[in-house]
């Protein structure tokens, strides 16, 4: 196995401000910072047409910060933009994948890796464990074997 | 007050998935790429937050309530089965592929990339299909 050169600090701080959020969400507000959950359930209430209901409104302005918070970091920081070098293919089958399989599996990185493995949920762990191993598997198929990412 | 502790959490979140790296789709494939050149860096991103989570759930789960809301909403379920094991080893695959998952690809809107918004949008419509499925 080759290492590449890798960081310490900025992803432990990350993690950190990742960890709190979640902790305050749920001390707070009793909500879980799952990002597929908060999505999804804007998602589920603007297609069934369930406006009205107090579970939107918090959701959409969480969202909002998620994307306030990565913009401010940049600014601030001044750290560039990444800028993914993606194919259209990988984009489009990778989103339809990421999206089916977090539905369907009720979570992903967030809700399942950070929140459930937190409470220490056995369904969780055994997610998390699930798409961490399809996922290396992913890259090394994709990567080393069809070498088309 | 929900609603303000929704944005600052949403903020904070931002905040730390893009000082992290993990909004760079590149940084995680690499983090993936355990039979390549592996970039660790994202084990201290989640070593991190779950360091806050693990200790501090056990105590925030034996209050009665949360602070400003009526009940703590947790997921119900407990049971592993297939659909379960088959949604995360799709999501796998698929974060894999893209090195997107859905909390990085969110916050990202904020880089105002088309590539990102093709994501999103492929990421809304798996989840769509997935949702029509479910309720069969």
């Amino acid at each position: 196995m080759q290492i590449a050169e890798f960081e310490v600090l900025l992803p432990l701080i990350g993690g950190l401000f990742i960890g709190l959020s979640a902790l305050a969400l749920l001390w707070f507000n009793g909500r879980v910072a799952g990002i597929c959950g908060i999505a999804y359930g804007v998602m589920s209430r603007a297609t069934e047409g369930r406006f009205e209901s107090a579970e939107l409104s918090w959701r959409i302005i969480f969202l909002f910060g998620l994307v306030l918070g990565a913009g401010a970091f940049h600014m601030v920081s001044g750290a560039p933009i990444p800028v993914p070098e993606i194919d259209l293919a990988a984009l489009i089958g990778g989103g339809l994948l990421v999206g089916l399989g977090t539905k369907i599996g009720s979570g992903c990185t967030s809700g399942h890796g950070v929140v459930g493995i937190g409470r220490l949920s056995v369904r969780s762990i055994v997610a998390t464990a699930t798409f961490m191993l399809f996922g290396v598997i992913s890259v090394f198929v994709f990567r080393h074997l069809l070498g088309v990412i | 007050m929900i609603n303000l502790i929704a944005l600052v959490c949403g903020t904070l979140f931002g905040v730390g998935l893009a000082a992290s790296g993990m909004t760079n789709p590149a940084k995680v494939q690499g983090f993936l790429d355990l039979f390549g050149i592996w970039d660790p860096s994202l084990i201290f991103v989640m070593g991190a937050a779950l360091a806050v989570t693990l200790v501090s759930f056990r105590f925030v789960l034996k209050l009665s309530k949360p602070m400003f809301a009526d009940d703590f909403d947790l997921p119900s379920k407990t049971s592993i089965d297939p659909q379960l094991l088959a949604g995360a080893a799709l999501f796998g695959i698929g974060w894999g592929i893209s090195g997107f998952c859905p909390g990085p690809a969110i916050a990202s809107v904020a880089y105002l990339n088309v590539d990102i918004f093709i994501f999103l949008g492929s990421m809304f419509l798996g989840a769509f299909l997935g949702q029509l499925g479910l309720k069969k």
